[in-house]
C-alpha cells in the first residue's frame, strides 16, 4: 500500500489550484490601487487633471453639480481630506465628511453597515480613509458604489502616487530625462530640441515615460502605503525605483513586490543615482513596538544640505506630508529650492478632481458609448497580481 | 432497526489489511460480520428480518473518517456553530468521530463541561470526542486534573489557538499528561513574534500592507517542544503538534522521529493546497491560524503526506458567523470550515493528482488519528469495532457550494472548487448520520 509515491523532485512541479481571478474592482469609477490603471487610464486621468485645472471655475462647477460624495476618514488628515473636498467642490459635487471620531463608528458601527447607510443617504461614491489595509475592497464588496481609496493602512494611496508622478513629469525634460527642481511649470513634450519650453505639461504616458529615471524613497517602507503605490506605479512607465532605509523599516522582501525595484540600504549611494528623491516620515502610530534609535537613523537617513549638495544636486525633493522638520529631512531642504513638496499638494487638488469625475461618470460613459471604457484593462485584474 | 447490511461494496480498511469486494453486516452499533459478496449466512438467514440493506456496487466501504482537529463552538458561541451542526457538517463530509477543541466560552477545562458535552441532548450525530483544556482557562499558568478530564471523557489535552510558550508549565503538561495517558496536542505558535500579524510573514505581506506571522514562530516552538520531550526521557510522552504548515516544523517532527520520540503531527487541507497567495485581495475566508504560507512551504506539506512524516489529515474545522467574516481584513477571526470538503479535497489532490494510494489517503483520514488518540474501536472495520462506515463513490466529480453546507458556518475558501469522491452514507454506530440526497436508501 506504500508504492506509488512520486519523488519529490518529479512533485515540485506539481501544481495546485491557482487562486480564483479577482473581481475587483466592481464598479468602473472605483479607484482601489494604482495597479487597477492601465496606462491609457492614467494618461487620461492626467489630462482631465490639466483640462479640469484650467477650466473657468463657474463652467467647472456644473460637470458634477448637486452629485452627492461621501468622505469617510477613519484617520485623521490634512492633505487628503482637504484636496479630496475642495476638489469634489470645484466640480459641483455636495460633500459631507464622516470621521471615526464623531459618528457611530465609534459606538461600533461597522464599515459595512456605514457604507450602507451612506449609500442609503444618497453618496453617489464614497471616499476612503481606513487604518485597515484593504478596507476599501470590502466597503466597494457591500456597497458596489464607486470607492476612492484614500489610504487604506499600510497598503497603497493611488492619488498620492498619481499627484506624485505628475509632479514628475512637471519637472522632467522629456529628451534628456532629467529633473529640473528649479522650474515649476510643464515641458512641451513635443519640442524637438531640449529647450526648456514651458506650456502643456505631459499627459500621454507609456512604457517608456520614466525610462532612465531613478526615483529613491528613502525611510519607513513598511509601513508606508505612499512607498507601495508609488513602487507600484511609476515602473510600469519605466522608472528605476530604489528603496533605501533600515532593514526594520524595509525588508528585503520589499524587492519582489514587483519588477523595477531595488534596495539600497547606503542612502549617499542611493542619492547619486536619483533624479527624484521620496522622503518618509517614520510612522510612529504604526511602530507598533519596534524600537528605534532616532539619532542612528538621522545619521543615516536624514536629508540634509550637505548630503544634497555633495550627492543629488539637480535631484527633485519629494515628501507625501505631513513633514518631520528636523527628523526625515532638514527645515532647510523642506523649504530649499529643490523642493517640491508644496507643489506635490497643488498638483493634488488637479489629480483628485480627475478621479472624482472619474468615479461619478465612468460608468455612465460605459453605458451610453457602449465601447468599453478606459476601465476594460482593469477589469482583468486577478486576485493575484503580476 | 438494528441491523444494517452493506451489499457489494468494495472495503478498504487499511488497518486490518482489507482491499476487497465484501459484504459487511452492522448490528447493534457494531461490525457483525465480514464475507464475500452474498456470502453473509447471517444475512441470508435472516431475510425478512429488520435488516436494511444498503447497494453499495461500485462504491468504497471504509471506516467513519476522524478529525481529531474542530471547533464546534459549544459551549457559548452556538451562533458560530453548535455540537448538533458542526457533527451534521461532520456526517455529511463522511466523518464518524471528530474530536473538539477547548476553546469555548468557558474553556473546556473541568469535568463537568467535558461531560456536558457529551450529554446527549447536544444532539451529536457522529461520536464527539472532547479534547480538555491544558490549563486553567488556557491561560497558560496552573495546570489542570488530568485524571478527571480524562475519566469525563478528553481524549488529549491542549491550549489550542493559546499555545503554551512558558518551558516550565509546558514540560509539567507533557511529564502529567504522560501519567495518565493523555496526548499533548500544541498550537505551535510563538505569540511574542506574532502580535497584530494576519497573514504569512512573505511577500504577500509586504504587497498587501500587512503585518507577517513568520515560519519561525511555528518552528522555534515545535523545536522547543521536542527539546523538552527529549528532556523528559519518557516514553509515555506523546507531543501531537496540531495543523503544521512550515516546511522547518515538519524537518523538526522528522528529526524527533527519527531520534524515536513519540513526536506526530496533522496537516489541514488547505496547507497541503493553498498559499498565500490565495489571500488574493484580502479574502477573510483564507484567513487562519496558522496562515496559507509559501509554496514551498506547501509543497513540504505534501512531500510530508506522501513520505509519511504526516500522520493525520484534520481540518481546523473553525466555523465563523458571516458577519464575523465580513469586515477589514485585520480584525476578521481566524478560521475557516472544513469537515465537508476535507474527504474531496483529498481524493481529488492526494489521490488522484498526486498518487497516493486510496488505501493511504483513507489511513491518514481514520486509521491513523484513531491510533495517535487512542479512540479504541475507531479508525478500522474489524469485526467487534465500532459500526463507524463511510460509504463514498471514489469516482464522483461535484463542486462543492458552501450554501448547502450542513454547518452554520459558511467560511470556507473552497467554496466553488471540484471535489472528487462523494459520500453516499455515513454510518455512524450502526446508525444512519448522513445519507446524500441523491440516493435514498433500500429497505430489503
Amino acid at each position: 500500500m506504500n508504492a506509488t509515491a512520486v519523488t519529490p523532485s518529479v512533485r515540485r512541479q506539481l501544481q495546485t489550484p491557482k487562486p480564483p481571478a479577482s473581481p475587483f474592482p466592481y464598479n468602473p469609477g472605483s479607484l482601489l490601487s494604482v495597479q487597477d490603471l492601465s496606462l491609457d487610464a492614467i494618461s487620461h486621468l492626467l489630462a482631465r487633471a490639466t483640462v479640469l485645472e484650467n477650466q473657468d471655475p463657474l463652467t467647472r462647477d456644473r460637470i458634477l453639480l448637486k452629485r452627492r460624495v461621501a468622505l469617510l476618514f477613519y484617520e485623521s488628515s490634512t492633505r487628503t481630506r482637504t484636496s479630496f473636498e475642495l476638489a469634489a467642490k470645484s466640480l459641483g459635487a455636495d460633500t459631507t465628511l464622516v470621521s471615526s471620531l464623531s459618528s457611530s463608528i465609534e459606538k461600533g458601527e461597522t464599515l459595512k453597515d456605514t457604507g450602507l447607510t451612506l449609500r442609503a443617504l444618497g453618496a453617489e461614491a464614497i471616499i476612503l480613509r481606513h487604518n485597515s489595509s484593504g478596507a476599501p475592497w470590502l466597503l466597494e464588496e457591500v456597497t458596489r458604489l464607486p470607492i476612492l481609496n484614500a489610504g487604506d493602512g499600510m497598503h497603497e494611496h493611488p492619488t498620492q502616487a498619481l499627484l506624485d508622478l505628475r509632479t514628475i513629469l512637471a519637472h522632467l525634460d522629456p529628451i534628456t530625462k532629467k529633473c529640473h527642481p528649479e522650474r515649476s511649470g510643464f515641458f512641451q513634450r513635443s519640442e524637438g530640441s531640449p529647450s526648456l519650453a514651458l506650456s502643456q505639461p505631459v499627459d500621454l504616458v507609456s512604457a517608456d515615460t520614466l525610462s532612465g529615471v531613478t526615483v529613491t524613497i528613502v525611510g519607513d517602507i513598511l509601513h508606508s502605503r505612499v512607498a507601495r503605490s508609488n513602487m507600484f506605479l511609476l515602473p510600469r512607465l519605466g522608472a528605476h525605483v530604489i528603496l533605501c532605509g533600515p532593514t526594520q523599516l524595509l525588508p528585503d522582501s520589499a524587492t519582489s513586490a514587483g519588477p523595477g525595484i531595488s534596495v539600497e540600504r547606503d542612502f549617499e549611494t542611493a542619492l547619486r543615482q536619483s533624479q527624484v528623491v521620496m522622503m518618509l516620515r517614520i510612522q510612529a502610530e504604526r511602530l507598533a513596538g519596534l524600537q528605534l534609535d532616532l539619532a542612528q537613523y538621522k545619521d543615516a537617513y536624514q536629508l540634509t544640505g550637505q548630503r544634497l549638495a555633495a550627492h543629488a544636486p539637480a535631484a527633485l525633493v519629494m515628501h507625501p506630508g505631513p513633514i518631520i522638520r528636523g527628523l526625515e529631512l532638514t527645515a532647510g531642504v523642506a523649504d530649499g529650492s529643490q523642493s517640491a513638496i508644496l507643489e506635490q499638494v497643488r498638483h493634488g487638488v488637479a489629480i483628485r478632481m480627475a478621479v472624482v469625475e472619474r468615479a461619478l461618470t465612468a460608468g455612465t460613459l460605459a453605458a451610453t458609448s457602449g465601447a468599453p471604457s478606459d476601465k476594460s484593462s482593469s477589469l482583468g485584474s486577478k486576485g493575484v497580481r503580476a | 432497526m438494528s441491523s444494517l447490511l452493506i451489499r457489494n461494496g468494495h472495503l478498504i480498511d487499511p488497518a486490518a489489511g482489507v482491499d476487497a469486494l465484501k459484504d459487511i453486516l452492522l448490528k447493534d452499533g457494531r461490525v457483525a460480520e465480514i464475507a464475500g459478496p452474498g456470502k453473509l449466512k447471517s444475512a441470508n438467514g435472516a431475510a425478512g428480518s429488520d435488516v436494511q440493506t444498503l447497494d453499495a456496487a461500485g462504491l468504497t466501504v471504509a471506516p467513519g473518517l476522524i478529525d481529531i482537529h474542530v471547533h464546534l463552538r459549544e459551549p457559548g458561541q452556538t451562533y458560530k456553530e453548535t455540537i448538533a451542526t458542526g457533527t451534521a457538517a461532520a456526517a455529511a463530509g463522511g466523518f464518524t468521530a471528530v474530536a473538539a477543541m477547548p476553546n469555548t466560552n468557558p474553556v473546556n477545562d473541568s469535568p463537568e463541561i467535558t461531560r456536558w458535552m457529551l450529554a446527549p441532548e447536544r444532539g451529536a450525530c457522529v461520536r464527539v470526542y472532547p479534547i480538555g483544556a491544558a490549563t486553567r482557562g488556557s491561560k497558560g499558568e496552573a495546570i489542570n486534573d488530568f485524571a478527571a478530564l480524562k475519566a469525563a471523557g478528553a481524549v488529549a489535552v491542549t491550549d489550542d489557538g493559546r499555545p503554551i510558550l512558558k518551558d516550565t508549565i509546558m514540560r509539567e503538561t507533557l511529564a502529567a499528561a504522560a501519567r495518565v495517558g493523555l496526548s499533548v496536542i500544541q498550537h505551535a505558535e510563538d505569540t511574542r513574534m506574532t502580535g497584530g500579524a494576519s497573514i504569512n510573514a512573505g511577500s504577500s505581506a509586504f504587497k498587501l500592507g500587512l503585518r507577517g506571522m513568520p515560519p519561525e514562530a511555528e518552528s522555534s516552538l515545535v523545536e522547543r517542544d521536542i527539546r523538552l520531550v527529549t528532556e523528559l526521557r519518557d516514553s509515555r510522552v506523546h507531543l501531537h503538534v496540531a495543523h503544521t504548515s512550515t516546511a522547518a516544523a515538519v524537518a523538526a517532527v522528522r528529526k524527533a522521529r527519527r531520534n524515536g520520540l513519540r513526536v506526530t503531527c496533522e496537516v489541514a487541507p488547505h496547507h497541503f493546497l493553498l498559499t498565500e497567495e490565495h489571500v488574493g485581495l484580502y479574502n477573510t475566508n483564507a484567513k487562519m491560524n496558522p496562515p496559507l504560507r509559501s509554496a514551498a512551504d506547501r509543497d513540504a506539506m505534501i512531500e510530508g503526506i506522501l513520505d509519511g512524516v504526516v500522520d493525520a489529515i484534520a481540518t481546523d474545522h473553525a466555523p465563523h458567523a458571516t458577519h464575523e467574516k465580513e469586515v477589514e481584513f485585520e480584525n476578521a477571526p481566524n478560521g475557516i470550515t472544513g469537515l465537508e470538503t476535507a474527504l474531496g479535497l483529498c481524493l481529488r489532490w492526494l489521490h488522484k493528482e498526486w498518487k497516493l494510494p486510496l488505501g493511504r489517503v483513507l489511513s491518514l483520514l481514520s486509521a491513523q488519528p484513531a491510533a495517535l488518540l487512542g479512540l479504541k474501536g475507531r479508525g478500522t472495520l474489524a469485526v467487534g469495532s465500532f459500526a463507524d462506515v463511510v460509504v463514498f463513490d471514489p469516482r464522483a466529480e461535484w463542486t462543492y457550494h458552501a450554501r448547502e453546507t450542513r454547518s452554520k458556518a459558511h467560511n470556507t475558501p473552497f467554496d466553488g472548487w471540484a471535489m472528487q469522491g462523494k459520500v453516499r452514507w455515513t454510518i455512524s454506530e450502526g446508525r444512519i448520520a448522513y445519507s446524500s440526497p441523491a440516493s435514498p436508501t433500500s429497505a430489503a
